[in-house]
């Protein structure tokens, strides 16, 4: 994996079959963490009757999930709770699209990825998400900041995890600078 | 484009005409995303050029944070969903 570039008006990386195969699991990972979240959704009958989602008036508790959900307002709760139940289920629906695109176009046993603009930008969703998820688990505070690998909340996979996560960030930004190019 | 009144008019700008004041998009500050994709979500989705993008990509870095677009609260609630959507940390607020 050496990053994207930009050939032809496509963007173009190759990955290994186990580098493709740590994207798709983390990325489902953020799927299947988002799907629990739409189950919390209240049952609510007028769904039934017009097909609008509504979400939970409460930021979900699982902060890594919080961080891909935030408020939509930083003091007025009410205003955030009236808010959330109204977009979440589109921001969820939205999220889970990107993820969906990223593992359709990416190939399990490895090879070449040849993504066009619209479905790059998907990538960059999901990838980040993963990241942030990831930032969440490794308690990133600070900009540049090494969290503490060795707490015992990481179970022995902290290094693992922040080595992950530094390899999605080399892959995003690569994609982006293509992107821009 | 308007120009700012003169002070003689002072008395009267005291008049509160903005009954209604516009809200504000505002991108937070956070340690995990990347200053090259925050520039790039700016110019794609809030439709900034690359130099008013890279402006508020560095407020948002070394200020904690930057208002990045201001409209009704409607217009507001789609840009913060866009922004969230992308996983940038955006609220709505009134515009003080």
């Amino acid at each position: 994996m050496h990053g994207f570039r930009r050939r032809r008006g496509l963007l173009v990386a190759n990955f290994e079959a186990l580098e493709a195969g740590l994207i798709a699991d983390l990325v489902d990972q953020v799927r299947t963490m988002l799907s629990h979240r739409r189950a919390e959704a209240p049952d609510d009958p007028l769904t039934d009757l017009t097909g609008i989602q509504t979400a939970p008036s409460t930021p979900p508790e699982d902060p890594a999930i919080a961080r891909l959900l935030p408020d939509f307002h930083r003091d007025d709760e009410q205003l955030s709770s009236g808010l959330r139940v109204l977009h979440e289920p589109d921001l969820i629906a939205a999220k889970d699209q990107a993820a969906v695109a990223l593992l359709d176009s990416l190939p399990l046993g490895g090879g070449t990825v040849k993504l066009s603009e619209e479905v790059a930008q998907q990538w960059l969703s999901a990838i980040n998400d993963v990241r942030l998820a990831l930032g969440v688990r490794l308690d990133i505070r600070e900009d540049d900041g090494e969290p503490d690998l060795d707490r015992p909340e990481m179970e022995g996979v902290g290094s693992q995890m922040f080595q992950a996560y530094g390899w999605l960030s080399a892959i995003q930004d690569s994609l982006v600078n293509a992107l821009m190019d | 484009m308007t120009s700012a009144p003169a002070t003689e008019t002072a008395e009267s700008a005291d008049v509160d005409v903005a009954a209604d004041p516009p809200w504000v998009t505002v991108v937070w500050n956070d340690p995990v995303n990347l200053m090259s994709y925050v520039t790039y979500v700016f110019i794609k989705l809030l439709g900034h050029s690359k130099t008013q993008a890279e402006k508020l990509m560095y407020d948002v870095h070394h200020k904690g944070r930057a208002a990045v677009s201001n409209g009704s609260r409607e217009q507001m609630e789609v840009d913060v969903a866009k922004l969230q959507g992308a996983g940038l940390w955006a609220t709505l607020q009134k515009d003080s």
